[in-house]
């Protein structure tokens, strides 16, 4: 016991000495706290769309200022024809094209329906989906609105009065948004985005500190002592969980003062789930440096889990919509746990049962990795 | 020139003899490319939803059944209370829960209105957008259904294409995307490490001494990455296409070159990073901070660069990847020839040549 | 200069403290070491030699409990180099190549960190810091970092630290390299300073006028001990007038020379 704390003794006052590793460990998050989710915005706006009026009535002049009054839409062309609309998207400079047919308002009239064409850029899966959500509902309104204002006009064809709008059965959706009644992006991206960051710091460090020692040969000082295996990893590990934490800390002051972003839920859970995630980070750094032998090495290997983790943890895209195999893969990443930990407190207030599940996978895959990198170090080859 | 092969050589031989780093430097774009072409979408199904239906009438069971049809949604058990959902959402296992009041039925019989609650968890705004949408175009179609019945008129009935990427699958965006993150990232940082790493062993200023001209000490220190980053590029474009259905629309020679001339323009600024930098420690970090952000966030496969507020929207212009994902997209995806992606290769021709000729100055300044 | 110790033939403790039989190191095919046979008495000075590859590095690390043998016996100390390294740990002390001290911590830090590393309660080591300061005349330099230390002084201080436990033997791994010959008779100085207290000194060494200090020299030439026996004994068998005569006598059709 008395060898962790003279151990830890040294750790500390090496790491505090380190003036320039702490200054690009604290103040390279917090910078990336702050510039990211400027960034990191997800919500769709100004799309851009490219309109063919083919028709030139009433009713599709109406609409395209409908469109365009709505807020979503950007129109970026104006077209003679549907080829030159299509033209756009191709050239990036639209990524919707709607054409309005000939006979638009005409066949509306007489033969009660008629077809509007609308094609959408559908490389970004989101932007697609919500454009052509914002179109279809912005049609739908648009419709609702020119039949309301037909109502009493007896049609060319019968003289009876055309069936009005309230002769039909009508379901209407009231819809709520709760926990984040004001779609604030940002709400969904910081937390994500803090754990990026803490992620990237803890997996890093830890393993290329242990491959410093190796390279400098103090590891061969330490291993000739009669001090344990996990004594050592421990005093390892622990100056990294502290540092973890501040930084931790310095980004929830950073996302609430910036971005407004304020935990609903339990310090103490966010907390003790950031304690298990670091064990576990900290154990994958560990166990990297027990492979590595330089620090070219270390750096590789470490940069390899870190991107994966990065793109495959929910930050940027739904672990939800990925197929059931790598979702499976997914569970094995402690970020994509965290993520959701962090989300789930921060926005919903979850408390510790809720989150039960997540903090039992992160706890399990810290002591596999741990335990591996204890196992893995020799003090003795 | 014989010289300077055989600097070549050894520079090769430090590389492959590394056999973990060589793993990263072949396996993280392989599976990379494999895991996020497989795995990432944007597409959102099988959201978990959770119904409360009160009125247990025709129309309720109806609509419920679509919905449990649907591909968007999977419809957990029907809840009995309020309570239950709070805590149902508060777990994350529901996205969404869709009430049907009491008087459903009897307020759609006697007056023809009838409301349905949707609740959307919208920790994720899109998400929850979305979703509510799909619920709503269930609606609308039954809606349309039934105004059909009554004799309706003025249906418009907007048919929508996807265009290039018809199943939204997420390969065709994030693709192109890692393909520019990886190749400038890897780039950056081997070369700068592996500079440095000469510096802090003492075998650089060997080197400087030699009557080798610093150019030929710096293409000799280049040739690996370059040869290695295009071996990757064809790695990934072959993945692509047989693993990925990705294949390459356009001309791959004009891909190749514009790729060439991306890689140029990432070592380069490999190059410059490894000036200043005293450890390889420092490079490493100095490219991890200084050139993961910048990339990630402004080459626009993450987020859209009209998003941005305007300061970061100037910046994105000097991101080479930004310009090189525009030319994948444009050349690979859409099948583009050069009269459409002239600019953007001026533009990156302009930045690979002048971050060349800086660093090279640098570099021999520094030297002095 | 005179070693002042005295001939090792004289018996110093029943017991030795390094016992090797047939000590065996193989990597693969090559063998590094070929079964090692030799004891070292308490308080010897033990000097092991040869060229750069020649094994000395691959048989010292084997008696620290850094590498497992392939095969052969060794006790440390008493204790089996198999079985029980942690005790083996316990009992020496060591000083690498590289002189393993902590660039970014202090004089005193770096000694507060091995003693409590080997159980040294704190006000034991104040007392030792104070003691060890005072012999290598260091006292101002107590709270400057070991980075900013000349390498003579790094090595003085390192061989001081692997001495704070008061271990019974001491493995110093070519311990002078790349300083000048006053420096490196200083250093000396305090290798007969600790093995007048009893303390067993193993080093390897290229040097071979620090040959002359040992009380016995083993020699290692491919692997394998080519020879052992005090300075004295060995320039009569070999007819050499220094021990670079008798090394360069065995050592010349070495068939592994410099790496």
């Amino acid at each position: 016991m008395n060898s962790l704390l003279f151990l830890l003794e040294k750790e500390f006052r090496q790491l505090l000495r380190n003036r320039q590793l702490l200054r690009t460990l604290i103040i390279a998050p917090v910078i990336q706290l702050i510039l990211l989710p400027m960034a990191a915005d997800y919500s769709v706006k100004n799309i851009s769309i490219a309109v063919v009026d083919n028709d030139h009535s009433t009713f599709s002049r109406k609409l395209i200022a409908k469109i365009t009054a709505s807020g979503h839409f950007k129109l970026t062309g104006f077209t003679a024809s549907y080829k030159e609309a299509l033209s756009l998207v191709e050239q990036d400079k639209a990524d919707l094209a709607l054409q309005i047919p000939v006979d638009f308002e005409r066949g509306l009239v007489r033969e009660n329906s008629k077809k509007l064409y609308v094609a959408i850029d559908a490389i970004e899966g989101t932007k697609a989906n919500l454009g052509g959500a914002y179109l279809s509902s912005i049609i739908k309104d648009f419709n609702d609105d020119i039949r309301l204002n037909w109502q009493s006009a007896p049609t060319a064809a019968t003289f009876q009065s055309a069936p009005t709008i309230d002769d039909a059965p009508q379901i209407s959706v009231a819809a709520s948004n709760w926990y984040n009644p004001f779609m604030n992006y940002k709400l969904y991206m910081v937390p994500a985005i803090l754990v990026t960051l803490v992620t990237a710091m803890a997996a890093m460090q830890s393993a290329f500190n242990i491959v410093q020692e190796k390279e400098s040969g103090t590891i061969e000082q330490i291993n000739v002592t009669p001090i344990k295996k996990h004594i050592f990893i421990i005093g390892k590990l622990i100056p990294f969980l502290v540092l973890g934490i501040v930084i931790f800390t310095l980004g929830l002051l950073v996302g609430w003062a910036f971005y407004g972003v304020a935990p609903t839920g339990n310090l103490l859970v966010l907390y003790g789930s950031l304690v298990v995630y670091l064990f576990a980070m900290l154990g994958l750094g560990l166990l990297v440096s027990t492979y590595s032998a330089t620090q070219m090495q270390a750096m590789s290997l470490s940069f390899f889990f870190i991107n994966i983790f990065n793109m495959m943890s929910g930050v940027f895209s739904s672990v939800d919509s990925m197929p059931a195999w790598a979702q499976a893969i997914v569970v094995t990443f402690p970020p994509s746990h965290f993520i959701k930990i962090m989300r789930m407190v921060v926005l919903k207030g979850s408390g510790f049962s809720d989150i039960s599940y997540h903090l039992a996978a992160m706890a399990v895959i810290g002591l596999v990795l741990n335990t591996w990198a204890v196992l893995n170090y020799r003090k003795t080859s | 020139m014989k010289q300077l092969i055989t600097f070549i050589r050894k520079e090769f031989l430090h590389v492959f003899r590394d056999r973990k780093t060589l793993l990263m430097l072949f396996g993280l774009p392989i599976a990379q490319i494999v895991l996020f072409g497989f795995a990432l979408s944007n597409e959102i199904k099988d959201s978990k939803v959770v119904v409360a239906d009160y009125s247990k009438d025709a129309v309720t069971r109806q609509l419920i059944n679509k919905i449990a049809a649907s591909k968007y949604f999977d419809l957990e058990q029907s809840l009995q209370s309020a309570d239950q959902l709070q805590a149902a959402f508060k777990k994350g296992t529901i996205k969404m829960a869709i009430i049907f009041p009491q008087n459903f039925a009897t307020d759609l019989i006697h007056t023809n209105k009838a409301t349905v609650q949707v609740i959307a968890d919208a920790s994720d705004p899109n998400q929850a957008t979305t979703i509510t949408n799909y619920v709503t175009q269930i609606i609308t179609d039954y809606n349309a259904g039934l105004a059909n019945d009554a004799g309706q008129p003025m249906q418009i009935l907007p048919e929508l294409q996807m265009l290039y990427n018809p199943e939204l699958r997420g390969a065709p965006n994030f693709v192109p995307g890692v393909m520019a993150l990886v190749l400038m990232l890897v780039c950056t940082m081997m070369t700068s490490v592996a500079i440095v790493k000469e510096k802090e062993l003492g075998t650089m200023e060997i080197l400087l001494v030699s009557p080798f001209k610093t150019i030929y000490i710096i293409i000799a220190k280049l040739a690996p990455n370059l040869i290695i980053s295009v071996v990757n590029l064809f790695i990934i474009l072959i993945l692509s296409s047989v693993f990925l259905d990705l294949p390459v629309k356009g001309s791959v020679l004009l891909l190749v070159f514009d790729s060439i001339l991306f890689i140029m323009t990432s070592l380069s600024i490999g190059l410059l990073l490894s000036i200043n930098a005293k450890t390889q420690q420092a490079a490493m970090m100095g490219s991890l901070m200084g050139m993961m952000l910048p990339t990630m966030l402004l080459t626009g496969f993450l987020f859209p660069i009209e998003n941005m507020p305007l300061p970061m929207q100037f910046l994105s212009n000097i991101v080479p990847s930004r310009w090189y994902f525009i030319i994948i997209k444009k050349v690979m995806l859409k099948g583009l020839g050069f009269s459409s992606v002239w600019k953007e290769t001026l533009i990156l021709a302009g930045m690979c040549l002048s971050l060349f000729a800086i660093s090279l100055r640098r570099f021999k300044i520094r030297l002095q | 200069m005179q070693p002042t110790i005295n001939d090792p033939g004289k018996q110093r403790s029943t017991r030795p403290v390094i016992t090797a039989e047939k000590l065996t190191k193989k990597f693969g095919h090559f063998i590094a070491a070929n079964e090692l046979t030799f004891e070292v008495e308490k308080g010897e000075i033990f000097g092991f030699l040869g060229a750069n590859g020649a094994g000395k590095t691959t048989a010292m690390r084997m008696l620290c409990g850094l590498l497992t043998p392939s095969s052969g016996k060794a006790t440390i100390a008493g204790f089996d180099v198999y079985t029980e390294t942690e005790k083996i740990k316990r009992r020496i002390g060591y000083m690498s190549q590289k002189f393993s001290l902590y660039d970014d911590l202090t004089v005193a830090e770096n000694i507060r960190f091995y003693g409590g590393i080997y159980g040294m309660e704190s006000k034991q080591i104040k007392i030792k810091t104070t003691e060890l300061l005072q012999e290598l005349q260091l006292q101002d330099e107590a709270r400057t970092l070991v980075r900013e230390l000349p390498l003579g002084w790094k090595q003085k201080l390192s061989f001081s630290v692997s001495l704070v436990h008061n271990p019974d033997i001491v493995f110093l791994d070519e311990p002078t390299g790349g300083v000048d010959p006053v420096t490196r008779r200083q250093f000396w100085d305090l290798i007969y300073h600790a093995a007048d207290k009893g303390v067993t000194i193993f080093v390897t060494t290229h040097y071979m006028d620090e040959a002359e200090y040992c009380n016995r020299v083993s020699i290692m030439v491919d692997g394998v001990i080519a020879a052992l026996d005090s300075p004295t004994r060995l320039k009569q068998q070999f007819a050499g007038n220094t021990m670079e005569d008798v090394f360069y006598e065995l050592a010349r059709n070495a068939k592994r020379k410099d790496d």
